[in-house]
Parts: C-alpha cells; sequence; structure tokens
C-alpha cells in the first residue's frame, strides 16, 4: 500500500503541473490590466509606480519567463504576493482556510446526519409516506439552486423569525447553522438518494437474509449487516464532496458574507489579484487531489475485498 | 415413525405479484421427526425452498401471503407466533444454510466474527467467548487452521470453505432441525461428496433432523430416509426412499428417474428427459398440473386434481389418477 501512496502522489504533482499551466494562461492571457484594476478603479498611477509594481511582480517579463518563475515559487510552497494587499498569498489563505473548513466540517456533519439517516429510513420504509417525503425534498434541494436556498433561509430564518444570524461570523456557531445547511443541501439530497439506492439494493441480497435466519433482530440487521455493506459508496462519496468544500464554497460563502476562501477567491477575480486567483484555485486542486487519495485508501479498510496495488 | 418434530399441514404461500398471483406453494403438507433426513425434490421453480422459507419465516409479505395451512413445531403453530418468539427459534432451534455460499456470508465481517454472531444473538456468552466457540466450531466442520481462518474474510474462502463456515453457523446452537437449501449445488461434485459426508457425521453426533432440498435425485437416494417429489407448487409423491425409487406412483417421479443418470446402465441406453417445461407457477393447468407433460394422462387428468391418497402402503403417497398404472411398470432404479 506503501508504494500505491507514492504512486498515487507523482500522480497528484503531474496533476497539479497541469493545473498550473491551465489557470496561468487563462489568468494572464485574458484582456485587462492588473495593475489598474487592483490599484482601484479610476486612480491614476504614475509611470514610475507603476514601472516599480511591474517589475516587481514579474509582469515586465515574457508570459513562460513568468511562469518559470512562478513555478519556481510553487515548488517552495510561496504562492507570492497579492496585487491589492501586498502581503503574501499564503498568510491570506492561512486565514481564510480555517473558516473554509469551518464551514466544510459542519456542512459534512449535515451531510452525514440528515443525508444517510433520511436514506436509511427511506430505504427500510420504502414507499411510505416518509419514503415519498424524502423524494419530494431531495428533488427540491437538487432543483433548486444553491444562491436561491441560500437566500431563502435568510429570509425566513434571519429576516422574519429572526432566530439566526442574517450572515457574518460575529455570532460565533450560530452563524454557522444557516451558511452549513445551504452548503450541504445539494450534496446532502444526493447522499440520502444513493444511500436509499445502495441501501434497498444491499437489503435484498443474500447475506441479509442470512442474518435474518440467525434470528437477529430487524434493527441489527439493517443497522450492522445492510448498513455496513450499502454505506461504503455513500462515504466515498461524502469524502469526495469534503475535498471540494475544503476548496472554498463560491456562492454560500458570498450569500452569507463568510470569510473564507470562496470570498477571497471571488474578490481576488474581481479586482484581477491574480496571485490569490491562482493560490486559491491550486489550493483546491491540491486538497481535491489529497482528499481523493485519502478517500481511496479509506476504501480498502472499509471493504475487505479493495486491495491496493 | 416417531412423533413429528416439524409438521406443515396444507401450507399454501401466494405470491400476488403485477403479472398475477404465484402460486409458489399450494396445499403441501409434510413433516420431519428427530434425527431423520427428509428429500425434498423438484425442478426449480416447483416451490420446494419456498416452503422452508416459510418455516423460517423468510418468505416476504407481502407479496406472499399465507393463504392457508399450518407449521407447527414442537407443538406450536409457527404462523400465528409473533416476530419476538420465530426469532428465538430462527438460528437456534431451526436453522437453515443456502445454495450460493459466497453471497450467503457478508462480505465485509470476518468469518469467525459471522459464526459468534448467531450464538451471542441467542445466549448470554461474552465476546471472546462466542469467538473461541466460533474457533471450535470452524475446526469441526474441517477447516484447518480454523484460529487463523476466523479472522479471513469470506472472499479468502474457497467454495467448500465458505459451505463449511455456513454449516458451522447453522449448527452453532444444536438446532433440532437443519434446512438445507441446495447446500451442494453451486460446489464442484468432489466437494460435494465432502460436504455430504461433513452434514452426516454432524447430524449422527447431534441428532439434527434435516430437510435436505435439491433437485438432485442421486443426493437424497444417498442420504435421506424419505423423500418429497414436488410439481408446480403440489406434493406429487411421498414415501420412504426405496417406496419412491423402486415403486414409483407418480409418473413425474418416474421421469425423474428416467431421466437420471446411471453408472450401471449400459451406454446405449439413452437418458430419456421428460418432454415439456414445468408450468408457471402463475398460470398452473386444470386438473393435475402435470398432465400436459405426462404420457398416461387422460381426460380426468384434464379436468381434477388427484387427491394425494396412499399406495401401495399407509406411508407412501402419491397424486395421481393412474397410479395403478404405473404399478405395472418396473422401475429405472431396479433395474
Amino acid at each position: 500500500m506503501g508504494k500505491y501512496v507514492v504512486r498515487r502522489l507523482l500522480q497528484m504533482m503531474l496533476v497539479l503541473f497541469g493545473a498550473s499551466i491551465i489557470l496561468f494562461i487563462c489568468l494572464f492571457v485574458v484582456p485587462g490590466d492588473p495593475i489598474a484594476t487592483s490599484q482601484g478603479e479610476g486612480r491614476q498611477l504614475d509611470p514610475s509606480t507603476r514601472a516599480a509594481l511591474e517589475r516587481r511582480y514579474d509582469l515586465d517579463k515574457p508570459l513562460p519567463q513568468q511562469y518559470v518563475s512562478y513555478l519556481g515559487r510553487l515548488s517552495q510552497g510561496d504562492l507570492g504576493e497579492s496585487y491589492v494587499y501586498r502581503r503574501s498569498v499564503n498568510t491570506i489563505l492561512k486565514e481564510k482556510l480555517g473558516n473554509t473548513a469551518k464551514l466544510a466540517v459542519a456542512a459534512i456533519g449535515v451531510m452525514l446526519a440528515l443525508g444517510i439517516s433520511a436514506g436509511i429510513l427511506a430505504a427500510v420504509f420504502r414507499y411510505s409516506f416518509f419514503d415519498v417525503l424524502v423524494t419530494l425534498s431531495t428533488t427540491f434541494a437538487v432543483g433548486v439552486p444553491v444562491l436561491i436556498i441560500g437566500l431563502g433561509l435568510q429570509n425566513v430564518f434571519a429576516i422574519n423569525l429572526r432566530w439566526l444570524p442574517l450572515q457574518g461570523q460575529s455570532a460565533g456557531n450560530r452563524a454557522l447553522i444557516l451558511p452549513a445547511i445551504t452548503l450541504a443541501s445539494l450534496d446532502t439530497a444526493l447522499v440520502s438518494r444513493l444511500m436509499r439506492g445502495t441501501m434497498s439494493e444491499v437489503m435484498r441480497a443474500d447475506y441479509i437474509r442470512t442474518a435474518y435466519a440467525k434470528g437477529l433482530s430487524k434493527r441489527v440487521v439493517m443497522l450492522k449487516h445492510a448498513l455496513r455493506n450499502s454505506i461504503i459508496p455513500v462515504l466515498t462519496y461524502v469524502g469526495i464532496a469534503f475535498g471540494g468544500l475544503l476548496g472554498g464554497a463560491i456562492i454560500t460563502e458570498t450569500v452569507f458574507n463568510w470569510n473564507g476562501i470562496g470570498l477571497a477567491l471571488v474578490g481576488a477575480i474581481q479586482s484581477q489579484d491574480n496571485p490569490i486567483v491562482l493560490g486559491a484555485v491550486t489550493y483546491g486542486v491540491l486538497v481535491f487531489v489529497l482528499v481523493n487519495l485519502v478517500v481511496d485508501v479509506a476504501y480498502a479498510f472499509l471493504d475487505p475485498r479493495i486491495r491496493l496495488e | 415413525m416417531t412423533e413429528p418434530l416439524l409438521s406443515i399441514e396444507d401450507l399454501r404461500v401466494h405470491f400476488h405479484t403485477d403479472a398475477g398471483v404465484v402460486k409458489a406453494v399450494d396445499g403441501v403438507s409434510w413433516s420431519i421427526g428427530p434425527g431423520e433426513t427428509l428429500g425434498i425434490v423438484g425442478e426449480s421453480g416447483s416451490g420446494k425452498s419456498v416452503s422452508a422459507l416459510a418455516v423460517m419465516g423468510l418468505v416476504e409479505v407481502p407479496p406472499a401471503r399465507y393463504e392457508s395451512g399450518r407449521i407447527l413445531f414442537k407443538g406450536r403453530d409457527l404462523l400465528t407466533a409473533d416476530d419476538k418468539e420465530r426469532r428465538a427459534i430462527r438460528g437456534k432451534e431451526i436453522s437453515m444454510i443456502f445454495q450460493d455460499p459466497l453471497t450467503a456470508l457478508n462480505p465485509v465481517f470476518r468469518v469467525g466474527h459471522q459464526i459468534a454472531e448467531v450464538i451471542q444473538a441467542h445466549e448470554k456468552m461474552g465476546r471472546i467467548a462466542a469467538r473461541a466457540k466460533a474457533v471450535d466450531l470452524l475446526g469441526e466442520v474441517g477447516i484447518p487452521n480454523p484460529r487463523q481462518r476466523a479472522r479471513e474474510y469470506p472472499h479468502q474462502f474457497s467454495g467448500g470453505m465458505r459451505q463449511r463456515a455456513m454449516i458451522a453457523m447453522a449448527l452453532a446452537l444444536d438446532p433440532l432441525v437443519l434446512l438445507a437449501d441446495e447446500p451442494t449445488t453451486a460446489l464442484d461434485v468432489t466437494v460435494q461428496a465432502q460436504i455430504m459426508d461433513l452434514l452426516i457425521r454432524l447430524q449422527a453426533d447431534r441428532g439434527t433432523a434435516i430437510v435436505l432440498i435439491t433437485h438432485d435425485l442421486g443426493l437424497v437416494a444417498g442420504h435421506a430416509d424419505r423423500v418429497l417429489v414436488m410439481y408446480a407448487g403440489k406434493v406429487a409423491e411421498l414415501g420412504t426412499i426405496d417406496d419412491v425409487y423402486y415403486r414409483p406412483r407418480h409418473p413425474y417421479t418416474l421421469g425423474l428417474l428416467k431421466s437420471l443418470a446411471r453408472m450401471d446402465q449400459r451406454r446405449s441406453d439413452r437418458l430419456q428427459p421428460i418432454v415439456g417445461q414445468p408450468p408457471s407457477l402463475i398460470r398452473v393447468p386444470p386438473g393435475c398440473p402435470f398432465n400436459p407433460r405426462c404420457p398416461f394422462a387422460t381426460d380426468i387428468c384434464r379436468q381434477e386434481m388427484p387427491p394425494l391418497e396412499p399406495k401401495d402402503g399407509p406411508d407412501h403417497l402419491a397424486a395421481c389418477h393412474h397410479s395403478d398404472q404405473l404399478a405395472l411398470q418396473q422401475s429405472p432404479a431396479a433395474s
């Protein structure tokens, strides 16, 4: 298995390298004037300041050379300096990472608690009222855009009922509830459907009949024998979703003014703060690939039939 | 015969499906005494497994419905027993092994754990003691190196070893009755013989009654005391092995015996298959269900279902209008 992990880590380097080329080209080929935009709209820069800034950020050099020096810094873990804040991108992202991670963990919590239990109940009580309710609500959650769900939750729970804060993070953990639900809505729906599907299939397996034949109760048969088998693909899905969420949630963080990587990315795109955009996306790719590796390794532990080679 | 341990009386299990009512078990009765082996023989779809699953309470209701009948175990009707009572019997007093030992074992739990689980479900025994007993059982069913094997997963076992593990699980609590549903069908011929030998040995040690459900007449001939032949959800013939094999009184039994390959026959003798197909259990022909395939069939067979009656002895039952004609023929088993 050690060999497998090493091979996957090497593959990951290739993915990162490819992603960085594509990103770099996208960002630096698009028209626009990052120096002017990042210093504020309509502000006049005197030519010497401008030249100094261009020199400072390598923008006076041809694109391939810019890329090589970017790659050189990246290989040492240095993501460069923000045009707007004149601070290290590493430091900026580090500040935002905690918030994004907090939100991602809360969203995963919702997914696991709500998605999995709803899926189990829907499978065990198939075609019951509850099952229909799950089907309807998951259809709703899949069909309605995250933006609308977020705004709707704000409207009901923050503005009308005044139970929870509208946005920001000043209210501590209570401020986490609405954004976490918003962020988790789509994946929770998909998780519960996946759970219902795999569980219904596993419930027809021969070894479930064997488990009943042993005299085990329905609860043990369902929550041990059926769940243990059907949850494997679900956990894989949740793991991959977690990798995506850790990279930052653009819409949710924007709607709730959540000071995470997603919000930083949106701001950086608007102000053409290319080092932050590059850094945030590179970080997102890295986390996603790493979490995927962890999920694949975990799969081998959950399913004894899988061997990593 | 001694007082039956388990008896099924006029059992009707019908499945209500979109295509129609499947009469999987339609008025079947059988019984088994302590330590006895009853073979239940029939083609696939003859309803032979369903009566065993009904005994276990493993028939899913709905789509199935019990239209009539009783399942008496130690004098108690299991069909009226509540879930808790049935659960206490399942796996402890009556247990079952299945056809495909790969899919019948849970792939994500260790074999030893799966055996220990049935022990702990019924007896107040700690985890460690139950594990130790599971290892002993694996040794008893002939698995070499049982301590290490108990820690392995089903996919690390061969087909024969998986069935041995299933048997260890089923016999862990010394049940009075073992329902063996095609226990050797999925296995190689040599392994089949080993598994049957194992079952016989364990039966002799423990006095377990075995219901051996199979389509293999040879297997039943070698191992059962009595045999029940099923056709289209009904009992065609019931009797001792000698009765049924040497003096068959139902044309279906005769057909099955004629279609059996035998080592002691001349090679020029062709096997004689039963013409036609078994009926769909949704549309069973009127009268005797075997009449479209039966060489003896007359008008009465197409109109009236023959009753299951004693033929040439009180314990040899057959459901045929023309048993007398069959009595004039020599059984292929006797040749």
